[in-house]
């Protein structure tokens, strides 16, 4: 039931708002419901997992051998939570920003929360496409009519991008359907494949769904579009982007091509973790050189990503249970990031690091809760990335899927001093130092920013000292996923 | 009658339809031509329906009946397509005073 | 209710199991850090700093408390745990604190110098702005949080947590006067290059996890004997790198000179007393596994020594206050990194107990003379401050004696056990040892002359406003200096009296094991009284060297030759820019606006530009001839034919 409810609220109230006339209605309405998308959401979070509330299955497309199969398991409820918990953020954290026609505007923001969560909740192959496919599309449209000036360019480069990956994984879903036995979509008809797939198969299957996947992460050299795309849409749009929608294309890794085709995710595990290294250190090192603080941040993700997908790969229970739990953290921290980045422009007009400085002089809160933020990105101890990298480092490094265990460790580790190098930089330049004429007249931030900020920095510290409820509701998924994939023909 | 002479024939009657409708440039001569070819697909139908009725024998008197069915279905298919084609002939020809299909290339814009 | 609540038995009970409130000690400071971080501009500036130094006050008391039950005889290491921190299949990282005599020890030395240079900052930072001066303290009680929490760890992850911590509070004070872009690089030099050594840190722990399973001291201590002597030396090499980022060694020292950049009492906590020392504690936590592992001492030596000597030499030619005392910084560390490297721990850990002592006086000393001086750090500009501070020429004389070596005063005991150690492994160590105590005393030595002896060089106004500092400043400086002089007491070597070292007596549950492999290979005995006698005679040499050639001339006009070499510091800073932060700029440049953009882009954008292209040319066929089309149907259908006719079979 609560994962129907996950999936329902959203889009019948996505619906509700396209007919919405006011925008401070729509706006109202927006946040209204996804707070009970949350308030569902935690109460999924509570329920053991024997629990009858959190599986669901009725006959969908019986012909095709498909269901609407949705259910929780821990690392669902995960980051279903995170979705739940960013969309009330994104709508508080952006209520100053005013948009035409809000309600299309917001109606849209839903139907995406909408695909978001089934696709992290979807069992059964065919539903995780097509929740898949409509996550992009709302988003699609939001950058493409309330983005920035060259958006129309930007969008359509991520649209092809993305969509050429879901047809790449269409194609692979689509093989193994034939090939099971009993021609079904479901999730434990999928985990069943890895025997009955040849190494053949499992080489190039894994290739069309890696693309798609890497794409939406992204892992060089798929992740062109991320940097347009970010400058380019709305800030809220962007926060989705990249807290939750890059998620989806790790939780693909880690439900449907690792335990699935986990033969040919070993054959091809070095060659990708390669690819996953390389783009951490070259995205840190452009980092280093953006003057935009949205393609700072964007780069500066791309390097965290890739740790995160070559944790994976790792195979290792302290790799993924990092993954896990750095999903959900990689998820506030940038939004928490985003939110400052809006909170300047929207003040000054400008994203440009060159043209800020000295903001700690004006506008000590916020420069105190962007520390704080930053300080997370560069995964400091006792925030909640140090656990998440330190347990995903400490996996790649135990690993025995590869060889080059510690060439790996190593190499990505030289990206953790480049974050503090670009991070520092940007903390420096943007507050540190004096004003200027822009800045002179700066303004701290107002009391609703600053709630909101300190919500996150309290999930920030509390999961950082505090990690063990987060550890033990995703143990389980580790455990099922690690024992599928470590299954080798 | 051997079934391979009517083969044969139908086989002529096509390939001069087919070459006809690709050399020719006036309308009706390639509609006539397209008409051969539909005649030439009906004399072979015909020829196998009876082919197999002769076959089967006189114990199943409605074998191979089908084939000639199809005969008048394709007739009737090629009347009413005749009398679309030739509207849109005299169309042709009142718009351009012409009845030459190069003309017709405006599909290209 | 209540006075039953603390009657004498309950008291009693409660004093006997003070171990158990360990957590106390580092919480406390946490405390204050809140207050003064949250409340900073409502709290009336003493009563941020009664909260500031009240807390660290406290637990200095709980610490002395928690080190005399230590100090009690067949006292058993304490482990107290918290919570579970990570736990992750058989990997258990819990949030516990051990209480041993290593502990204890650090634990008395950070809040007590600790107390003593918050009472000083009160007065010293009493200029700030009140929100300023409240983010200081709330600064500076982080600080103490985090250093707790790196020397209370009972593992390698809770160490490390408070290692971070440190650096993090070190970046936030060095640029703690966030106006200056200046002071903001000299924080982000720091951060960084802790976090190179960091890195090392790291995958050292990573190896012990998937070597050991686990990241507690004892597991992983129990485990050396029968680990292969080349991962040891894997391990400990890591560990060292780490080291090398916190401690300010070669390669990674020159972060620390341009952390002056910081007020002065951070200088002299963080930058001197405690934050720089957390590597030789980690070594020291860990001194099983590099008695261990020979090559590492061999590396751990070799590098102090050579950092010893090294920043010696940078330090004879620098004039301002802070950068002599911080490259006199470095080269001590040197020694203690050269005393863990010739097994001598006892002697590394006495030193930094020492040097807490005297640096910090020293810095706190330099920070009179600025505050006195208006903000001057030049010694160049100074000299006469004799007669004008004279507490503070007292109490900086005391710290130059003890630094530079001379019997009876504290540093005198530390540094020679580290050197007597030294001599035992390699007399080559024990030479170039003494070469750095000379160059020691003789700058220490044209720092006082330069700076307190001869004439006033600074401007009529500033002479003017010279004036000794109030009570706030002078009382540590007093008390700092009592502990310079007499804290070398409580390791007075054998040769002067059996069993007088009380610390090596206290510390050795620590360095038991250690020491029992160490004799198995001993060389036997040193003659330890004639090193005695030639080292102080060398520092003797020095200091009167340094005396008499500055108090009357100093030294004013610009370096040149070689000495323009140590005075620009060997060009290492340069060095590194070249070689490191040059290249590493010039590629991200080029992979910014060349690799992304003309080959990466260059190909997804081809790839569309491709579609296009062969759009066009398809295009072509599509001339709107009916004949054209219906010739191409029937060339498709023939070529189905044949296919059918001749490829299917």
């Amino acid at each position: 039931m609560i994962p129907v409810l996950l999936i329902v609220i959203p889009l019948l109230s996505g619906l509700v708002s396209f007919m919405l006339k006011s925008s401070t209605g729509a706006k109202n309405w927006a946040l209204f419901s996804s707070i009970i998308t949350l308030i569902v959401s935690l109460i999924g979070l509570n329920l053991q997992k024997t629990s009858a509330y959190l599986q669901f299955d009725a006959s969908w497309l019986p012909g095709l051998g498909s269901s609407f199969a949705v259910g929780l398991d821990g690392m669902s409820k995960i980051l279903s939570f995170l979705t739940a918990l960013s969309f009330p953020v994104i709508f508080v954290a952006t209520y100053r920003d005013e948009y035409k026609n809000a309600n299309n505007f917001y109606a849209l923001m839903l139907l995406s929360q909408t695909g978001l969560m089934g696709v992290f909740l979807a069992n059964d192959a065919l539903l995780f496409y097509f929740f898949w496919e409509l996550a992009l599309i709302p988003v699609y449209f939001l950058c493409s009519i309330w983005g920035g000036e060259k958006r129309i360019q930007a969008t359509f480069k991520f649209f092809i991008y993305t969509f050429v990956g879901s047809l790449l994984m269409l194609v692979g879903l689509i093989y193994i359907y034939l090939k099971t036995p009993e021609h079904s979509f479901s999730l434990k008809a999928f985990y069943g494949m890895n025997q009955r797939l040849s190494g053949h198969d499992q080489s190039w299957l894994f290739w069309l769904f890696f693309i798609a996947f890497a794409i939406k992460m992204p892992i060089f050299p798929f992740h062109t579009w991320q940097p347009d795309t970010y400058e380019q849409s709305p800030t809220a749009v962007t926060m989705v982007l990249s807290g939750i929608m890059v998620k989806m294309g790790l939780f693909g890794l880690l439900r449907w091509l690792g335990p699935v085709v986990a033969t040919g995710t070993w054959v091809w595990g070095d060659t990708a973790s390669a690819l996953c290294i390389i783009g951490m250190i070259y995205a840190s090192l452009i980092a280093m050189q953006q003057d935009d603080l949205k393609r700072l941040i964007a780069y500066s993700s791309i390097a965290h990503i890739g740790l995160m997908c070559l944790a994976i790969f790792a195979t290792t229970q302290t790799g993924l249970q990092g993954v896990m739990i750095q999903m959900f953290n990689h998820g506030i921290n940038i939004i928490g990031l985003w939110i400052v980045v809006d909170l300047i422009e929207r003040q000054f007009h400008t994203r440009k690091i060159s043209e800020l400085g000295g903001l700690a002089q004006k506008a000590p809160s916020l420069a105190i809760m962007l520390v704080v933020v930053a300080l997370a990105n560069v995964a400091l101890p006792l925030t909640n990335a140090f656990v998440g990298e330190f347990l995903m480092f400490s996996g790649v490094y135990s690993s025995d899927a590869t060889k080059y265990n510690v060439v790996f460790t190593v190499v990505a580790g030289i990206s953790i001093i480049l974050s503090a190098i670009y991070t520092l930089n940007m903390i420096q330049k943007v507050f540190f130092g004096n004003t200027n004429a822009l800045t002179a007249n700066a303004k701290d931030i107002k009391l609703n920013e600053k709630i909101i900020l300190a919500v996150i920095i309290v999930a920030i510290l509390l999961i950082g000292v505090f990690p063990k409820p987060m550890l033990e509701m995703t143990k389980e998924s580790v455990d099922v996923i690690l024992a599928k994939m470590n299954i080798k023909l | 009658m051997p079934i391979n002479y009517y083969i044969f024939l139908s086989v002529a009657l096509f390939c001069i339809g087919v070459t006809g409708v690709l050399t020719r440039r006036n309308a009706i001569i390639i509609f006539m031509c397209i008409e051969l070819m539909l005649n030439a697909v009906n004399l072979l139908l015909v020829a196998f329906s009876k082919m197999h009725h002769q076959a089967v024998g006189a114990a199943v008197p409605t074998a191979g009946i089908d084939g000639q069915i199809f005969v008048f279905f394709i007739m009737v298919v090629a009347a009413a397509e005749v009398s679309v084609g030739l509207a849109i002939i005299v169309m042709l020809y009142r718009n351009t005073h012409s009845v030459d299909v190069n003309f017709l290339n405006r599909l290209k814009h | 209710m209540l006075r039953s609540a603390f009657s004498v038995p309950r008291l009693a009970i409660l004093m006997s199991n003070i171990v158990q409130l360990v957590w106390l000690v580092p919480v406390l400071p946490l405390i204050g850090f809140l207050i003064n971080g949250l409340f900073r501009k409502s709290l009336s500036k003493s009563l941020t700093g009664i909260i500031g130094s009240g807390v660290i006050l406290i637990s200095f008391i709980i610490s002395l408390l928690i080190f005399f039950q230590v100090k009690q005889e067949g006292f058993q290491p304490a482990l107290v745990r918290l919570f579970d921190f990570i736990t992750v299949g058989k990997l258990s990282i819990p949030f516990e604190f051990q209480v041993d005599q290593l502990s204890s020890l650090f634990l008395l030395i950070i809040t007590g110098v600790g107390f003593l240079i918050h009472v000083y900052s009160t007065s010293y930072m009493h200029e700030e702005e009140r929100q300023h001066f409240a983010r200081y303290f709330a600064y500076l009680n982080l600080f103490v949080f985090s250093m707790l929490l790196l020397v209370l760890g009972s593992n390698y992850v809770i160490l490390f947590i408070g290692w971070e911590g440190v650096g993090l509070c070190s970046y936030l004070l060095i640029g703690f006067w966030f106006k200056n872009i200046e002071y903001g690089n000299a924080a982000k030099k720091a951060f960084i290059m802790n976090r190179i050594g960091d890195l090392g840190f790291l995958i050292a722990i990573f190896w012990m996890i998937s070597k050991f399973g686990s990241v507690g001291f004892a597991e992983v201590f129990s485990k050396t004997s029968t680990t292969s002597v080349a991962v040891l030396t894997g391990i400990t090499l890591l560990l060292f790198v780490g080291a090398t980022g916190k401690s300010a060694q070669i390669p990674l020292y020159t972060w620390l000179p341009d952390a002056m950049a910081g007020p002065t009492p951070v200088s002299a906590l963080i930058h001197a007393a405690t934050m720089v020392t957390a590597g030789i504690y980690m070594i020291a936590r860990s001194n099983i596994m590099y008695t261990l592992a020979p090559v590492t001492q061999t590396v751990v030596a070799v590098t102090g020594v050579a950092t010893a000597i090294f920043a010696a030499t940078i330090a004879l030619k620098q004039n301002d206050i802070k950068k002599v005392l911080a490259y006199s910084t470095v080269s001590q560390l040197g020694y203690m990194f050269l005393g863990l490297g010739v097994g001598a721990y006892t002697g590394a850990v006495f030193h930094v107990m020492t040097h807490a002592f005297f640096k910090a006086l020293l810095f706190l000393g330099a920070g009179s003379v600025i505050h006195a001086m208006g903000g001057e750090q030049d010694i160049r500009k100074m000299g006469g401050l004799k007669k004008y501070l004279p507490v503070t020429q007292i109490t900086f004389l005391l710290g130059c004696i003890a630094i530079a070596g001379i019997p009876p005063f504290s540093g005198f005991f530390s540094k020679d056990e580290i050197l007597a150690g030294a001599y035992e492994k390699n007399p080559v160590y024990y030479v170039l040892g003494v070469a750095g105590a000379l160059l020691t005393a003789y700058y220490m030595f044209r720092l006082y002359a330069t700076t307190f002896l001869g004439k006033f060089r600074g401007t009529h106004d500033q002479e003017h406003h010279l004036h000794e500092s109030p009570s706030a400043i002078t009382i540590p400086l007093i008390v700092l200096a009592i502990l310079s002089v007499i804290g070398g007491f409580v390791g007075i070597p054998e040769v002067f009296a059996k069993n007088a070292h009380a610390l090596e007596h206290f510390l050795s549950p620590i360095f038991a094991q250690s020491k029992e492999i160490q004799e198995q290979h001993a060389t036997g005995s040193s003659p330890e009284l004639t090193l005695m006698v030639i080292s102080v005679i060398v520092a003797l040499a020095g200091a009167i060297y340094g005396w008499t050639r500055f108090s009357k001339k100093p030294e004013l006009e610009d370096a040149t030759g070689f000495r323009k070499v140590l005075a620009n510091k060997w060009y290492v800073d340069e060095l590194y820019d070249t070689i490191i932060v040059k290249p590493i700029n010039a590629l991200g440049k080029f992979l910014n606006n060349v690799f992304e953009k003309s080959i990466i882009d260059w190909i997804v954008n081809g790839i569309g530009r491709a579609v296009q292209y062969s759009s066009r040319q398809v295009r072509l066929i599509q001339s709107g001839q009916v004949g054209g089309y219906v010739l191409l149907m029937v060339i498709g259908i023939v070529i189905l034919f044949l296919v059918e006719i001749f490829i299917k079979q």
